[in-house]
């Protein structure tokens, strides 16, 4: 089971804050490619440019490996400060 | 002692408060401060509102991680870091960073790395309501600039 969280104009898009999922992925990547085909507004929110990633709440590249039970978030560039 | 303050929440903070802490400590003779308030422009248009959205978790966590890092770069007695979230006004202060270091350059140097690290990895995003609207405010190219100067390799 995998969280995935998701912020600012990413949860916009998507129109959830967050999902649980039963499969298992290899790497963040190919969660990103796989939540990317529900549909227009996915795979705009998930736009690889720009798109920052964290597993279990650090940043991460996205060949990051994924185990069971990890917190996976996707956002924007932040704007903070 | 080394001793560290985060803090992100919606409340107000009190620079007075937060100075008085880090001026409570004698080992190190600098204190800088700085705040980040609310603009009334952005863009050319005028601002009214803020809404500040962050990863409950995470941002503490990479706040701490911003202070460690730059305690191994500076010797630091006392750090404070504050970012408030929720809705803000213009004229609101939104982040307040503090630190004491032995002299003014190490105080100078962490506060402002402490700030151009935060604006590029901790997270937080901004929404402005303008008259047209509100907007997500985009991540600036001169901020991520900023955070690679301090690169070491």
């Amino acid at each position: 089971m995998i969280k995935v969280l998701f912020f600012a104009q990413v949860r916009e898009l998507v129109g959830v804050a967050s999902l649980t999922l039963e499969s298992s992925y290899g790497t963040v990547e190919a969660l990103r490619q796989d939540l990317s085909e529900r549909g227009e507004r996915w795979s705009l929110a998930l736009e690889p440019g720009k798109l920052l990633a964290a597993v279990n709440q650090a940043l991460v590249a996205r060949d990051y490996p994924l185990s069971a039970g990890d917190e996976v978030a996707f956002f924007p560039p932040v704007t903070g400060g | 002692m080394e001793q560290t303050r985060i803090r992100v929440g919606a409340e107000p903070f009190s620079l007075a408060e937060e100075y008085a802490w880090l001026d409570a400590c004698d080992e190190d003779g600098a204190i800088v401060t700085f705040t980040g308030k609310v603009r009334n422009h952005n863009l050319g248009d005028a601002v009214t509102t803020l809404a500040l959205e962050h990863y409950p978790g995470m941002t503490e966590n990479a706040l701490a991680d911003i202070v460690r890092e730059a305690r191994q770069r500076w010797p630091l007695q006392r750090v404070t870091v504050i970012h408030r979230v929720g809705e803000l006004r213009t004229g609101d202060p939104i982040v307040l960073v503090g630190v004491t270091g032995a002299h003014r350059a190490a105080a100078f140097n962490a506060a402002e790395f402490i700030m151009d690290y935060l604006k590029t990895r901790a997270p937080f995003w901004k929404r402005e309501t303008t008259p047209d609207g509100s907007r997500w405010v985009d991540a600036r190219a001169s901020d991520q600039q900023s955070a690679e100067r301090w690169r070491t390799s």
